[in-house]
């Protein structure tokens, strides 16, 4: 008895000290490599002998890396603006009460987020080297679409779950044809899903390298691409100071779509009060 | 009376049938509407997506370039018994077709003859070579670029190299082929490499989901009892590097696992180890196993705890009011409760862990390569479309089986992120 009363006492304690050390496993080399980019020498240990930017500087007048970041943008914006149409429509399309074969559908809407990415990525290089679109931003961003699309369904089509589809009979009701229907009453009640479907689709072009590996040349480079070159070939420290950058901008992702969960659940509760 | 009822009766059942009508009518208006908001991303899908996967899988079996590029020969080797050597006439169609077919085509069959013996790619080539300014007999041509060009031997390996359809590489995939009699059998030892490399993904996925789970368990415990703004602080810090860039977390590793990097120098500096030696943490298992454990465990812990945090903690209390010593309580209502999200967490991160390429590729040795890599490599570096198409088959069908279960255990449709 008095064996399993200390053990209850020092079970939350040693749950504490595990749940920390993998916490610590979790975020310590995500931070442990911020401070290594405002390091004055090109080495990667501590205690550090000075500061220096100079590895953003070299971000930042570096063509090759200003290319890679240029593409990486153009590339991640439209494929999120196809995705996102294009997912928006199918997500409100297998909603409907009267969607046939739903299950079917969805399985294959959201089947490339299933195949492995290097399936994915060896197909659409041996498709795309047959109608010429390999080595262009045209076949990086169609092919970021097909696999950021299915994000798109997936929180659209969770955000409608709890739709009332008696406020669009009630809207037509009231005169709106369909098309009013949808942009006035149901886009506004979906939109936190659509934004944070569209975050997904945005991080997914964002980050993607096996794709851009096989179907981008030198011109096309984006950022992940670029970065795994450096850290083939020669690690610099330039690898860290645009690491910190993108820590920071996920940093700012998760906080928006945070944000987004916190205002759709807000959303639902004030619905069912 | 009797006339205006049967009136009634035949106005309802026309009124009926019109409703239906119009009622099937408009539910068929609903589907059209339904399919036509879907089709925009069906049709892109299927072109961008699906068609590009289905063509390259078709190459796992497809070797129509030997037909199409020597019709005659498969015309006349079609009768031959394979035993005795062949006469004039196949001779004859064999120097026809190579006359007629551009090098490149030439070069393509030679390749594909070169999978099933090693030199026969020099051998047609320079055949071809010289047979273009040859004249009859044939026959005596061939034997003179190459005595074996006289034997059933070579005819066979051509004959066997001929139909459209080939199990060949998914046969090679599995490291077995045929042998001449048209038997399925292993191949030699030292050409066995594909068997190694799946057994290795799959040994590498295991350990990957096993370590999640040993250290995903009692976070997501913690997470789940926890309350208010310190659970809400942990799940930002689970949800962080989930959102951080996969090569920036692969090469944050790079940077602390390699030779001079911060791991062994914050050794050094503790004076644990010889800074003159430094440990081997990266461009071997261990690398891959920690790099993949760390992008993976956000996948454990989050199912596991959103199971955990629907049980009511009553529960684990009637458990030790009943007299049940906490570890059994933990043991018999817990763990049980909470193995929904277990086999969840599980599944997805074994499931992601079969197609790792990029971060094995990086922090990784030769040695710790997964099924990706050689799928990247057959298709990269030697073109040989045949074997990149039958490991993709092999890894799609593996996750789709997979899937299948985590479909019926799961459900897809919770196949949630973030």
């Amino acid at each position: 008895m008095n064996h399993s009363l200390s053990f209850t006492r020092l079970f939350p304690i040693v749950l504490w000290f595990a749940g920390s050390a993998v916490v610590l496993f979790l975020i310590a080399p995500i931070i442990a490599i911020v401070p290594l980019s405002f390091n004055a020498e090109p080495f990667f240990t501590y205690p550090m002998p000075g500061l220096s930017l100079r590895w953003y500087e070299e971000f930042f007048s570096s063509e090759v890396w200003q290319l890679a970041l240029k593409n990486s943008i153009i590339v991640a914006v439209c494929a999120t603006l196809l995705s996102t149409v294009l997912g928006t429509l199918a997500a409100i399309g297998l909603s409907r009460p009267d969607c046939p074969s739903r299950a079917t559908l969805t399985a294959i809407l959201i089947s490339p987020m299933i195949v492995p990415v290097i399936v994915s990525a060896v197909g659409i290089y041996y498709a795309f080297a047959a109608i010429g679109l390999l080595n262009t931003l045209t076949g990086l961003v169609l092919a970021h679409t097909a696999i950021g699309a299915p994000f798109v369904v997936i929180t659209v089509t969770a955000t409608l779950a709890s739709f009332d589809h008696n406020l669009m009979r009630a809207a037509s009701s009231l005169g709106a044809t369909p098309f009013e229907a949808v942009l006035r009453i149901m886009l506004p009640i979906i939109a936190p899903g659509v934004v944070s479907g569209a975050l997904f689709a945005f991080v997914t072009s964002f980050d993607e390298v096996v794709i851009a590996l096989f179907i981008a040349g030198s011109e096309e480079r984006t950022l992940p691409r670029q970065m795994w070159s450096g850290v083939r070939e020669t690690l610099s420290p330039t690898i860290a100071a645009v690491a910190t950058l993108l820590i920071l901008f996920s940093t700012l992702f998760l906080a928006t779509v945070q944000c987004l969960q916190r205002r759709a659940e807000r959303q639902k509760l004030t619905r069912t009060d | 009376m009797a006339i205006t009822l049967t009136d009634e009766v035949v106005r309802n059942a026309v009124d009926t049938a019109a409703l239906t009508r119009r009622l099937r009518g408009l539910r068929r208006k609903g589907q059209m509407r339904a399919l036509l908001l879907i089709a925009p991303l069906m049709f892109f899908l299927l072109a961008i997506f699906v068609l590009p996967i289905g063509m390259l899988l078709t190459r796992s079996v497809d070797n129509s370039e030997v037909a199409l590029t020597l019709p005659n020969t498969v015309n006349a080797l079609a009768s031959w018994d394979g035993a005795t050597v062949p006469d004039e006439a196949i001779y004859a169609a064999f120097a026809a077709d190579l006359k007629a077919s551009p090098r490149e085509d030439v070069a393509e069959v030679a390749k594909r003859l070169n999978y099933y013996e090693t030199g026969m790619r020099s051998m047609l080539l320079k055949t071809a070579r010289t047979v273009r300014n040859a004249e009859a007999s044939y026959k005596d041509a061939f034997i003179a670029i190459d005595e074996q060009w006289g034997t059933p031997r070579y005819w066979r390996i051509l004959k066997q190299a001929m139909p459209e359809l080939t199990d060949f590489y998914l046969l090679a995939a599995l490291d077995m082929s045929r042998n001449e009699a048209g038997a399925i059998a292993a191949v030699a030892p030292e050409n066995a490499v594909h068997v190694d490399v799946l057994l290795r993904t799959f040994a590498v996925s295991a350990s990957v989901t096993l370590l999640c789970l040993l250290l995903g368990y009692p976070l997501a415990a913690l997470i789940a009892r926890s309350q208010g703004a310190v659970a809400n602080t942990l799940l930002i810090l689970v949800l962080l590097p989930f959102w951080t860039s996969l090569l920036v977390r692969t090469s944050a590793w790079v940077v602390l696992l390699q030779s001079r990097g911060v791991v062994n120098s914050a050794l050094a500096w503790l004076g644990l180890i010889d800074p003159s030696q430094p440990l081997e943490l990266i461009y071997n298992r261990i690398g891959v196993l920690v790099a993949m454990t760390h992008i993976l465990l956000p996948f454990m812990v989050l199912p596991i705890y959103s199971v955990m945090k629907s049980i009511p903690p009553v529960y684990l209390r009637a458990a030790s009011s009943l007299g049940a010593p906490p570890l059994s309580a933990f043991w018999r209502i817990y763990l049980p409760m909470s193995m929904p999200g277990v086999s969840a967490g599980g599944l997805l991160v074994f499931i992601l862990a079969l197609g790792y390429y990029i971060t094995p590729a990086l922090v990784g040795g030769p040695r710790d390569q997964m099924v990706s890599y050689y799928i990247a490599y057959y298709s990269n570096q030697v073109t040989n479309w045949g074997m990149a198409a039958a490991l993709s088959a092999i890894l799609l069908v593996a996750v789709l089986i997979l899937y299948a279960v985590y479909n019926r255990i799961v459900g897809i449709d919770r196949l949630r992120i973030g």
